[in-house]
């Protein structure tokens, strides 16, 4: 309900950056023929690089955290002598709490452009992901490099001119060579053992490839190899319309996919402009929550059955499986929920829908305090967690990090409480935060948000239930309801006409977030006016998480690295998309 | 705009700590001394012991369930298999408009249309197909339908022996569930709201009942006063 996003108006450049890169930095106010969503600025590619590091550094701008890199494809713009690419850099500045979208033209002969790692780590897989789905070069990437597509792939699946149906065939000789950061001099293999950890490995949670380099027992280097799940997300989305999209967002993070469907549906609504009706705010933000819930329990049951502690496992599953079942009462399925709609919920709540959470409510906690009993004093269990991959909060930002693994490391961001939206601000709630940045404490961390979760859910629910829709009365935006498709001329007609040409979203660029269940969950989006997205762009809170995992299980033993996975709660579906 | 119930205002909320200046340094937990000598590992085995016998004891309780002998309990807005409904006369109430296609995400519903003899139905599928390994249980169709020609039943039980076999057609997916109204999922309308809807319109007729004998009354009344 409550808008608090960064301020629309763009602010003026800095005086001193001006002056530093004279002409070489413009404002933009108009994208796509609509007020700009968020400060942005075009960057000439021969200053980005000292651009990057003086936003990064000067104490005026701190700019310390890069939340995504992406690129976007416009052919008619390289028709018109203009530049066919864009990268597109979003930053955040956590002290100031402020966004900046960085745009760097490229031209299609030449789409070179410096990479940012010394500036942010973050930019390790993003760039690679950039170069992956662009062909963007980006000079000084120590290992450039496909990452969501295998090595066979041929070409550039996001650029406009790529065929959705085209294949690839993955051959043997094309298979993956992993490449390990080994100290200078350190190359002497047969000292070594190289092991590989998944990709169908019961601990790794999906699949990846993890190839480590052991001393003994000690791992020395590691690659981690993605994308054996990479489905094509975002290309998929620019071939459907826009409500279509809905049920591909369900499969990002599949532990919580309700949130995945509220960050969707609501970066679409304010490019449409269109206003929710609160009930429908008020059930997004309770679902929201036990999604959160849910998704916690996976990741603590799966990190504790993983160091042995199978009994945590049974005791985490039950709440989910509950709340499964609430929201199987909404909307009929469990896993993929597909329940919110552009404009509101797919439909009404149950009749029961209020006695059916508080339920839950009182049903969660007993489970959780088990569970506290069971681990949280255990020493077994300390010994595997306490100070294992430990990360300071500053390391963790210039990696990229989001939500509770950052907040483990000692930085409160949160979304809900940086840039509210929904009705995350009308509740009283507290942001955890922890200072050990280690596998025991986003243990905990996890353990502290639910009870954060089912507060605001309590104080919702003693709110009691709005009055009023659960979609906004649009015909432009949702379905008629159904009485009237049957009944009336009208209303019938819109109903095709929604169905078969789909919602006009105006052109319009805009970047909407939401607090993912683990971190900051963004979606990109461009729209040129038609029925379909022009471009989507999903900010995967587990890939820049995931990318500091060699650094992370770097001088640990293979059992750390296992129970490190599991804490850092990767999705593989969210990963790869 | 929507009649909403006052949202209540934003209230000042606490600056989490952290964010001017992330720690450089970790401070993991550290172990007290009953920690260190494994003692809180008794409180856990209290707790799995209490389990155990709650287990024994109060077979009830357990949250396993014994599939396939016993089975969840669905609602009835599960998006499990499709059904295609029937008129009362036992053919397919598809009108094949196609909509169901156009708005299915996953591409799994082929039609092929036909002339229906009747003219006054125009058109019915010839073939209806779909394709349960691509489809992904969204329920789009079911809302696009204008018909209320498919619906969804609460069958999740779909195991193929080949491909060729999850392809399932018309006949198929008109037999299942239809007379069982407990068997179904997913549809426009359920029988709660209906039994809401019903009310309401019962409701509204007794208004406009009550307001016209008022009415009537109120002429009668001033006639007499007159």
């Amino acid at each position: 309900m409550t808008v608090a996003e960064p301020t629309a108006a763009a602010p003026p450049l800095p005086e001193k950056i001006a002056l530093k890169y004279p002409g070489k930095i413009t404002v933009q106010e108009i994208s796509h023929g609509a007020p700009i969503d968020q400060p942005t600025w075009v960057v000439d590619r021969a200053v980005l690089a000292d651009l990057a590091r003086d936003l990064h550094d000067d104490p005026e701008t701190r700019y310390d955290l890069l939340l995504d890199l992406c690129g976007a494809d416009f052919p008619d713009r390289a028709a018109g002598g203009g530049d066919r690419f864009e990268a597109v850099y979003h930053l955040y500045s956590l002290p100031r709490q402020q966004r900046l979208r960085l745009k760097v033209p490229l031209a299609e002969a030449d789409p070179t452009l410096p990479s940012l790692i010394p500036v942010w780590k973050a930019a390790t897989w993003f760039e690679r992901e950039a170069y992956d789905m662009f062909g963007f070069r980006f000079e000084g990437h120590p290992n450039l490099r496909r990452i969501l597509c295998h090595e066979a792939f041929q070409g550039h699946p996001l650029r406009k001119d790529y065929d959705p149906a085209r294949r690839w065939i993955l051959t043997e000789d094309k298979m993956y060579r992993p490449h390990f950061d080994l100290p200078e001099g350190e190359d002497d293999m047969f000292e070594r053992m190289t092991i590989n950890i998944g990709p169908s490995h019961p601990a790794m949670h999906g699949t990846f490839r993890v190839m480590a380099v052991l001393d003994g027992e000690t791992i020395v280097a590691s690659d981690v190899e993605i994308g054996y799940l990479h489905r094509c997300f975002e290309k998929m989305s620019e071939t459907h319309v826009w409500q279509q999209v809905i049920p591909y967002t369900d499969r990002l993070n599949y532990c919580s996919s309700f949130i995945n469907n509220v960050g969707y549906c609501r970066t679409v609504e304010r490019m449409l402009g269109v206003e929710v009706p609160p009930r429908a705010v008020w059930a997004r933000t309770i679902l929201s929550e036990f999604s959160r819930i849910m998704d916690h329990c996976v990741c603590n049951g799966t990190t504790l059955v993983d160091v042995g502690g199978l009994t945590n496992f049974w005791y985490m599953f039950q709440p989910r499986e509950e709340i499964y079942g609430l929201l199987e009462s909404c909307c009929g399925a469990r896993l993929t929920v597909s329940y919110c709609r552009i404009g509101g919920l797919a439909q009404e709540l149950p009749p029961d829908f209020e006695a059916h959470c508080r339920r839950l409510l009182d049903y969660i906690p007993p489970f959780l305090d088990d569970v506290e009993k069971l681990v949280d004093k255990n020493r077994i269990w300390m010994d595997r967690s306490v100070g294992i991959a430990a990360i300071s909060g500053e390391e963790a930002v210039n990696w990229g990090w989001t939500g509770p693994c950052l907040r483990a490391s000692g930085v409160g961001y949160d979304v809900r409480r940086a840039h509210p939206y929904d009705l995350y601000d009308t509740v009283d709630w507290e942001v955890p935060v922890l200072y050990g940045g280690d596998v025991y404490d986003r243990y905990k961390i996890r353990m502290l948000e639910i009870r954060q979760s089912l507060s605001i859910i309590r104080q919702l629910l003693d709110r009691g239930m709005p009055e009023g829709p659960h979609i906004v009365d649009d015909p432009h935006v949702a379905l008629p309801a159904k009485d009237a498709a049957y009944n009336q001329m009208e209303a019938m007609i819109y109903h095709f006409k929604l169905i078969m040409d789909g919602i006009q979203v105006p052109a319009s660029e805009r970047y909407g977030m939401v607090e993912g269940a683990n971190g900051e969950l963004g979606f990109y989006i461009i729209s040129d006016g038609s029925s379909k997205p022009y471009r989507i762009k999903v900010r995967p809170p587990c890939f820049p998480i995931f990318s500091t995992f060699p650094r992370l299980i770097q001088g640990g033993s293979v059992s750390d690295a296992v129970a490190t996975l599991g804490g850092l709660n990767v999705i593989a579906g969210e990963l790869e998309r | 705009m929507t009649p909403a119930t006052a949202t209540p205002s934003p209230r000042p909320q606490p600056v989490p700590p952290g964010l001017d200046a992330p720690p450089r340094e970790v401070q993991p937990k550290k172990m007290t001394w009953s920690e260190r000598l494994y003692l809180p590992l008794l409180t856990g085995l209290g707790v799995t012991i209490r389990h155990m016998f709650q287990n024994i004891f109060f077979p009830n309780r357990r949250p396993t369930i014994e599939y396939p002998e016993e089975r969840r309990e669905y609602s009835h807005r599960y998006r499990g298999h499709h059904i295609l409904t029937t008129r009362p006369d036992g053919s397919v109430r598809c009108v094949a408009c196609f909509l169901c296609a156009t708005a299915c995400p996953a591409e799994c519903i082929h039609i092929e249309a036909g002339e229906h003899p009747d003219e006054n139905i125009e058109k019915y599928p010839l073939v209806y197909e779909i394709d349960m390994l691509r489809c992904v249980f969204c329920g789009y169709c079911v809302d696009a339908c204008p018909e209320e020609a498919i619906i969804m039943s609460n069958n999740y039980d779909m195991a193929y022996f080949t491909r060729e076999q999850s392809i399932v057609g018309k006949a198929d997916l008109m037999k299942p569930y239809t007379f069982n109204p407990d068997r179904l999922g997913y549809r426009p309308i359920y029988p709660e709201e209906q039994a809401q809807r019903d009310k309401m319109r019962r409701q509204a007729f007794d208004l406009v009942a009550a307001a016209k004998a008022k009415a009537a009354g109120g002429e009668t009344g001033a006639g007499a006063a007159g």
